[in-house]
């Protein structure tokens, strides 16, 4: 298999073609914009957290392209209902997975599926695009309006 | 396939134009005859920067092996050849430009510094609260940002040229804008983003009539104008008296040379009556703590020790260029830029931003359902070469409601070959998001 189509497998395809949880969430708790300055990119992440702690909706709307839309669309559906503290821990394990510091198959780990996007490791200039989302669900959960890839 | 004379292999058919190679130059340009991954190499982003013919490593190798040493400081042998060499490169730039003198060559670092030292040398000393600047709505950020750190400084406000949809500037609305608070013009001679060639000569006549007081026009009268001539200087024959321009700035990497060069062309007088825009060695007359004198231009403008071997090969890539001459390189460039629109034409849901009907090698473009970053990493795994992003033109992104373009930017090494490459991967990964 090809490098690219290593990296832009079906799932992916077809989660950039029909994202999940793409919409607004009329009087979210917590919003926050993240934007990623070297391509201009920006995708907004809407949270409600109920009374134990846990994601009870989580969506997105924004501008991107298949990497980073694909990875919002399956963030947002993976993490919905589970504990902030483990979402916290999910994206420490993601981030340093694409980033290479972290093989998924070296330990047990939190990614289930989203394994797929380890792939992203081999494309310098795409790691950003991969955490563009999650570095805007940190900053929701840190109450933050604004979050950016360059942090 | 490549064919090895550089024709179309769709030539003759009825939609798209035969290609009629004017030049036949890869072969002079190492990286272009590597393999990547197997595949050769369809470089298309000679925009962000050209690849460099081997006359010019040589010449860069050379020097370090056989003559390096400072300039214009020491007494030694290997200092005076050096001196000559770095200078003999500021004659050959006022040749290439038809500048009146050298002394209107000042070495920087690049376009970016060009149009700083302009800022804030000319722009510091000259303006004033309530001073217009004039730029176009397709600049470069570079050729935006600098007015505008400039114009927090001074008061100076900005004033922009619309386009219309087709990336033309409207030439009314520029009239419009003139007036006796008009001080700076700055636009590009091509747009980067979209390949419009602007009009510069009549921007400049225009410019130099208004009834203000720069000095730049006849009669004491007039403001005065930069060109951002980065995406001109290797693509088509340029005169700065012609065009009466007051600043051209460009940038050596993008005309064959090496990074870490570029120049800023400036009518003498202007130069004289600006302040130095660093401070340092090199740009003085004499030095005590209590009063600095410093030299006459080019030298008051630059500070330190200076790019001494990307200088020098700064000049071999202007001997390149006169060798394989500007009016042949935009011949070749144009007829593949004809080739090139017609080929992406038969792209199911391309869109071509950018449509002027003067145009240099630039074609920037959306896919309909496909991100232009993505387009990039999947055209790369056919050893395809393009840019892809805003461009350092984000107000351009905004005129045409996109966020980013893909952008494909042909070179004189360029041939049929690597368009026929691009329009093959654009239909493949069309079809992969469909």
């Amino acid at each position: 298999m090809s490098r690219s189509n290593e990296l832009y497998q079906q799932v992916i395809l077809d989660h950039n073609k029909n994202p999940r949880n793409y919409r607004v969430i009329p009087e979210a708790e917590l919003v926050c914009e993240g934007h990623n300055p070297l391509c201009g990119d920006h995708i907004t992440i809407y949270v409600n957290v109920d009374a134990t702690g846990a994601i009870s909706d989580l969506s997105f709307q924004g501008n991107g392209c298949a990497i980073s839309k694909a990875s919002a669309s399956m963030m947002t559906a993976y993490l919905k209902g589970k504990p902030i503290e483990e979402a916290k821990l999910i994206f420490s394990e993601f981030h340093d997975m694409v980033r290479g510091e972290f093989d998924p198959k070296s330990r047990e780990n939190h990614l289930g599926k989203l394994i797929l996007f380890e792939g992203v490791k081999e494309y310098s200039s795409r790691i950003k695009c991969a955490s563009l989302a999650w570095h805007a669900l940190m900053g929701a959960l840190e109450k933050k309006q604004s979050a950016t890839t360059e942090a | 396939m490549p064919n090895p004379s550089g024709t179309s292999a769709a030539g003759g058919t009825a939609s798209i134009p035969a290609f009629k190679p004017v030049l036949d130059i890869k072969k002079d340009f190492p990286v272009l005859n590597r393999q990547f991954g197997g595949m050769p190499l369809h470089y298309l982003d000679s925009a962000a920067t050209t690849q460099k013919p081997l006359a010019v490593i040589e010449a860069m190798n050379t020097f370090y092996m056989e003559s390096y040493g400072t300039v214009r400081r020491g007494v030694y042998r290997l200092s005076e050849k050096a001196t000559e060499a770095y200078e003999g490169t500021r004659k050959k730039i006022a040749a290439l430009i038809n500048a009146a003198s050298e002394r209107e060559i000042i070495y920087t670092s690049g376009t970016t510094q060009s149009i700083n030292l302009v800022a804030y040398s000319y722009g510091r000393k000259f303006l004033k609260a309530g001073d217009e600047i004039i730029l176009s709505q397709i600049e470069h950020h570079a050729n935006i940002v600098p007015w505008q750190l400039i114009g927090e400084m001074t008061g100076a406000v900005i004033k922009v040229i619309p386009v219309d949809d087709t990336g033309t500037l409207i030439l009314e609305e520029y009239k419009k804008l003139l007036s006796e608070r008009t001080r700076i013009v700055a636009v590009n001679h091509i747009s980067n983003a979209l390949g419009t060639i602007n009009p510069v000569k009549e921007i400049i006549r225009l410019a130099h009539a208004v009834p203000g007081g720069t000095g730049a026009g006849p009669g004491g009268r007039g403001a005065v104008v930069l060109v951002d001539g980065a995406q001109s200087i290797a693509h088509m024959a340029v005169d700065v008296r012609d065009l009466d321009a007051d600043f051209y700035a460009f940038s050596g990497h993008k005309m064959f040379g090496p990074t870490g060069v570029g120049i800023l062309y400036g009518k003498l007088a202007l130069l004289e009556s600006m302040p130095p825009y660093q401070g340092g060695g090199d740009m003085i007359m004499k030095v005590t703590f209590e009063k600095t004198t410093y030299q006459s231009p080019p030298h008051r403008f630059e500070a330190g020790t200076p790019p001494i071997v990307e200088v020098l090969g700064l000049g071999a890539a202007v001997d390149y260029l006169k060798k394989t001459g500007l009016d042949r390189i935009a011949a070749h460039e144009h007829a593949l830029l004809e080739y090139g629109t017609a080929v992406l034409k038969e792209v199911p849901g391309l869109r071509l931003i950018g449509t002027a009907a003067e145009k240099g090698s630039i074609l920037s473009f959306t896919l309909e359902g496909v991100h232009p970053h993505d387009i990039g990493t999947l055209l790369d795994e056919d050893g395809i070469a393009i840019r892809a992003g805003h461009h350092c033109a984000q107000p351009t992104m905004d005129r045409f409601g996109v966020p980013a373009t893909a952008r494909a930017s042909i070179g004189p090494y360029n041939d049929a070959s690597d368009l026929d490459a691009l329009a093959k991967g654009l239909k493949r990964i069309g079809e992969m998001f469909r």
